[in-house]
C-alpha cells in the first residue's frame, strides 16, 4: 500500500494550503475579468465552437485533394494546405484549422501546433498586402531598423506606432496593409530589403519605403525590383499552396520578367569584363570512374 | 587543356554563375543552348556507383555550411531498395548573410533540376523534394516552371531519356522557420510537423523522410554536380585546395562598394574579395566580418588574408559556413550587432531543448540590458557562462550558432562591452543606443 497522500502539510513543514479544499477556497474567480485579453478573445480560446467551413467551397476541397495526392504520406500536405486556407481567408482561422484537420484526418490540436510554429501563418486577419521589413543585423545597420520604425509610425492612424503584425486599414479591404519585421530574407547584397507579399523591393530607403506604402494604400501596385507583377497576399498564398494560373500565357507572365539584380550579376559581369573564366573543361566529358561491381 | 594544371585560376571563376548573364537564363531553351542536360545523358549511361565515386573523387563538399563530403554522404544510402529512397534539397536559405541559393534558383533553376536528376539516379531515388523557404515565391515559381519544362522535355518523369529511370520532383514551400534549414527539422517539417530537429542517430540515410533512406543536400552542392560530370573530378580540382576543391559562390554584403555574388575558387581571401567588390564603402575602415553567416564566429581586419576554405577558416578560429561574407565598418557597435543576432536566435529557437530555448532568451535579455546602458561587468562573464552551457549541449547546431557572435564578439571587442557598462556613458557608435 502506498502512503496516503498528505493533505495537511507540504515540504519543510510549511502550512501553505493546509486544510484547504477546493470548496473552501471560495467562489470561482471570473477568469474573463481577471484576464488581460478581451472577453471575445477569451471566448475564442475557451468556448467550444463549431466553425463554419462553408467558406471552403468545392474548389478548395478539390485543391486540397490535389495537395494530398502530391505526397507519399498525406500529412506532408499540411504546410501547403495551411497556405491554401490562408489564400481563402487572408489568415489561418479556427475554421481553416478545422478544415485542414478534417482533410488530413488529424486533430485540431495537431494542426494548431503546426500553424502556430511558422511565422508565415497569420492568426489574425491580414491586410490586402503584407509588408515585411528585414531588421536582421545587416539590413538593420544599412537602414532596415529606421525603415521599420518609420513605417510603423507612418501607417498609424492615431499616432501610436503600429506593432508587429498590426494592420493599417480594415483587414482584407483594398489598400489595407499589415506590417511586420522579418528575419533575414536572403537578399543581403541588396539590403536593406523589404517585401510586399514576399516580392522583393531591394535597396530601400526610408523615403522609398514610405512612397511604396502610400502607393499601396492608393490602390497602386508598384513593380517589385525582382519578381512577378505585384498581386495581393491571398494570390501569393495560393501560389505557395502550389496553384498557378492555368492559362499558359498568364502563367509564363508570372515566371518571366525582372529577376537578376545588378548585385546578383556583379561577379559574373566582372569576370566577363576582365576576361576571367573558370579553367576550361575537357572537350569531351571524361569517362566515369571504374568501380567494382557489387 | 594541360595549362590549367600549372597556372592558378582567374580571381573570379564563373561555373554555377556563368549562365546568369544570359537573357532568360531560367528558361529551358537557354539552358539547353548552354550545354544544359548534357551531363544528364552522360550520367545515365553510367551506373549509380560510378557517379557516387565521381563525386567522391571530385572532393565536392556540402555547400550548406557543414562541408561534409557529398560523395561520402551519398554512399551512406543503402544499395538495396527495400524502402523508397528520397533526395531532399535544402533550399531553406535563411542563415543571416546568406543569399546565394535564392539567386541561383532564380537565375538558373535547371542546373539544380539537372543535378537533382543525376543525384537521384546515383542514390536510386524516385521522388525528390525541393524544400524552399516560403518567403521567396518568385524563386518557387521559377522552380515550378523549370520542373514543368523539364518534364515536358523528358528530363523528369517516367523513363527519363529512355533510360528506364523514373523520377518525380516536388517543389515544397516552407512557412517561415529558420530551424527548418537543419536537415532533420526540415524532414519533420516536410512531413507536416513543427520543424524540430531529431536525435541522430539514426541518420537520414538510415531513417529520414517517412523513416526511409534519405539524403539532404544543399542547392549549391547539387547544382555543382552536372559540371562535375561534364568536366570530371580533375577539372573540378583545378580550383580550390586539395581538401576544399572547386568554385564557391561568395556572397559579399554590407559596407562594401559593390556588394554581390562573386564565384571564386575556395580559398579566396577577404582581401581579394574586397578588391573585387570595390573596397570598403566610402573608404571607412573594416571593423568586423563573418566568413559564412552569423553562426560563424566573426573575424576582424587581422584576418584579411585567411584563406576562406573549410580548413583555413577553422585554423583561424571560425568556420567557413555558407561563405556569406557580411562586412561591417568602424561605425557599427559590436555589442549591438551581437544583440541583434542574439534576438534572431532567440526568435528562431524551436523550443525543443532547454539549453537553447532558455539560453537564447537570457542571452538576448542580458545583451538588451547592456546595450540599453544598464549592464555590469559581471554580465560579460554571465554571457560567456551561458554560452558554455549552450555550446555542445544543445540538440542541434542552432544553439552552437547562437553563441558564435557572442563568444567571438567578446573575444575581439571586450572593451566595447566593458564600455557599455560604465555608468552614464553614452555609447558614441551608431546603433549602440537605438
Amino acid at each position: 500500500m502506498p502512503e496516503p497522500l498528505s493533505t495537511g502539510s507540504t515540504y519543510g513543514g510549511s502550512s501553505v494550503g493546509a486544510g484547504e479544499t477546493h470548496a473552501a477556497a471560495g467562489p470561482d474567480v471570473d477568469v474573463n475579468a481577471a484576464s488581460p485579453l478581451s472577453r471575445a478573445e477569451n471566448e475564442a480560446l475557451t468556448v467550444e465552437s463549431t466553425p463554419d467551413l462553408s467558406v471552403f467551397g468545392p474548389d478548395i476541397v478539390a485543391k486540397a485533394q490535389v495537395q494530398k495526392a502530391t505526397y507519399p504520406e498525406t500529412r506532408s500536405a499540411l504546410l501547403p494546405m495551411l497556405h491554401l486556407v490562408q489564400s481563402v481567408e487572408g489568415y489561418v482561422s479556427q475554421a481553416g484549422i478545422e478544415f485542414c484537420a478534417r482533410q488530413l484526418n488529424l486533430s485540431n490540436a495537431e494542426v494548431s501546433a503546426v500553424a502556430t510554429f511558422y511565422t508565415m501563418y497569420k492568426r489574425k486577419p491580414c491586410g490586402e498586402h503584407l509588408v515585411s521589413v528585414c531588421t536582421n543585423t545587416l539590413c538593420a545597420v544599412l537602414g532596415g531598423d529606421a525603415i521599420y520604425k518609420k513605417l510603423t509610425e507612418h501607417l498609424s492612424e492615431d499616432g501610436t506606432p503600429l506593432k508587429h503584425e498590426d494592420t493599417a486599414g480594415e483587414p482584407g479591404t483594398p489598400g489595407s496593409i499589415t506590417i511586420e519585421h522579418a528575419e533575414c530574407l536572403a537578399a543581403c547584397d541588396l539590403g536593406p530589403v523589404l517585401q510586399v507579399n514576399y516580392e522583393f523591393y531591394d535597396n530601400q530607403t526610408v523615403d522609398s519605403a514610405v512612397e511604396l506604402v502610400d502607393a499601396l494604400r492608393r490602390g497602386e501596385k508598384p513593380a517589385p525590383t525582382r519578381g512577378a507583377p505585384l498581386s495581393d497576399l491571398r494570390t501569393v498564398e495560393l501560389e505557395l499552396a502550389g496553384f498557378y494560373p492555368e492559362d499558359e500565357a498568364e502563367f509564363r507572365a508570372r515566371i518571366d520578367g525582372p529577376s537578376a539584380a545588378v548585385e546578383t550579376l556583379r561577379g559574373a559581369q566582372l569576370a566577363a569584363d576582365s576576361g576571367w573564366t573558370a579553367p576550361a573543361m575537357p572537350e569531351k566529358a571524361p569517362a566515369l570512374p571504374e568501380v567494382e561491381k557489387k | 587543356m594541360t595549362s590549367t594544371e600549372t597556372t592558378s585560376p582567374d580571381p573570379v571563376t564563373p561555373v554555377l554563375t556563368k549562365r546568369w548573364l544570359s537573357p532568360n537564363s531560367w528558361q529551358l531553351e537557354t539552358y539547353e543552348r548552354l550545354e544544359g542536360y548534357t551531363a544528364l545523358r552522360t550520367a545515365l549511361r553510367g551506373t549509380p556507383e560510378q557517379l557516387v565515386q565521381l563525386v567522391k573523387d571530385s572532393g565536392l563538399r556540402g555547400r550548406g555550411g557543414a562541408g561534409f563530403p557529398a560523395g561520402v554522404k551519398w554512399s551512406f544510402m543503402p544499395p538495396n531498395e527495400d524502402k523508397p529512397h528520397y533526395l531532399v534539397i535544402n533550399a531553406d536559405e535563411g542563415e543571416p548573410g546568406t543569399c546565394k541559393d535564392i539567386p541561383l534558383m532564380m537565375a538558373d533553376p535547371h542546373s539544380l533540376i539537372e543535378g537533382i536528376v543525376i543525384a537521384s539516379y546515383a542514390m536510386r531515388s524516385h521522388h525528390a523534394f525541393i524544400y524552399v523557404r516560403g518567403e521567396v515565391p518568385h524563386c518557387i515559381r521559377r522552380l515550378n516552371a523549370a520542373v514543368r519544362e523539364a518534364k515536358a522535355a523528358g528530363y523528369v518523369g517516367k523513363d527519363i531519356l529512355g533510360s528506364g529511370f523514373d523520377l518525380e520532383i516536388t517543389v515544397h514551400a516552407g512557412a517561415g522557420a529558420y530551424i527548418c534549414g537543419e536537415e532533420t527539422a526540415l524532414l519533420d517539417s516536410l512531413e507536416g510537423r513543427r520543424g524540430q530537429p531529431r536525435l541522430k542517430p539514426p541518420f537520414p540515410a538510415a531513417a529520414g523522410l517517412y523513416a526511409a533512406p534519405t539524403t539532404v543536400n544543399n542547392v549549391e552542392t547539387i547544382a555543382s554536380v552536372p559540371f562535375i560530370v561534364n568536366g570530371g573530378a580533375d577539372w573540378f580540382r583545378t580550383m580550390g585546395s586539395e581538401r576544399s576543391p572547386g568554385p564557391k559562390i561568395y556572397s559579399i554584403s554590407g559596407h562594401v562598394e559593390k556588394p554581390g555574388q562573386y564565384e571564386a575558387p575556395l580559398g579566396t581571401t577577404l582581401r581579394q574579395l574586397l578588391d573585387m567588390a570595390g573596397g570598403m564603402k566610402d573608404g571607412i575602415p573594416l571593423k568586423f566580418w563573418t566568413p559564412g553567416g552569423s553562426s560563424t564566429p566573426m573575424f576582424t581586419a587581422e584576418h584579411l588574408d585567411v584563406p576562406l576554405d573549410f580548413e583555413g577558416a577553422v585554423e583561424a578560429g571560425s568556420i567557413l559556413g555558407t561563405t556569406a561574407v557580411m562586412v561591417f565598418n568602424e561605425t557599427v557597435s559590436v555589442p549591438w550587432a551581437v544583440m541583434k543576432w542574439t534576438q534572431f536566435y532567440e526568435h528562431e529557437s524551436c523550443g525543443k531543448c532547454t539549453p537553447c530555448r532558455e539560453g537564447t532568451y537570457w542571452l538576448a535579455g542580458i545583451l538588451e540590458r547592456m546595450v540599453d546602458g544598464h549592464g555590469t561587468e559581471a554580465d560579460i562573464e554571465t554571457l560567456l557562462d551561458i554560452c558554455d552551457n549552450i555550446l555542445g549541449r544543445s540538440f542541434c547546431a542552432l544553439g552552437d550558432g547562437a553563441v558564435s557572435p557572442i563568444q567571438s564578439g567578446i573575444k575581439y571587442f571586450r572593451d566595447e562591452f566593458l564600455a557599455l557598462c560604465e555608468k552614464n556613458k553614452t555609447p558614441a557608435l551608431a546603433g549602440a543606443n537605438s
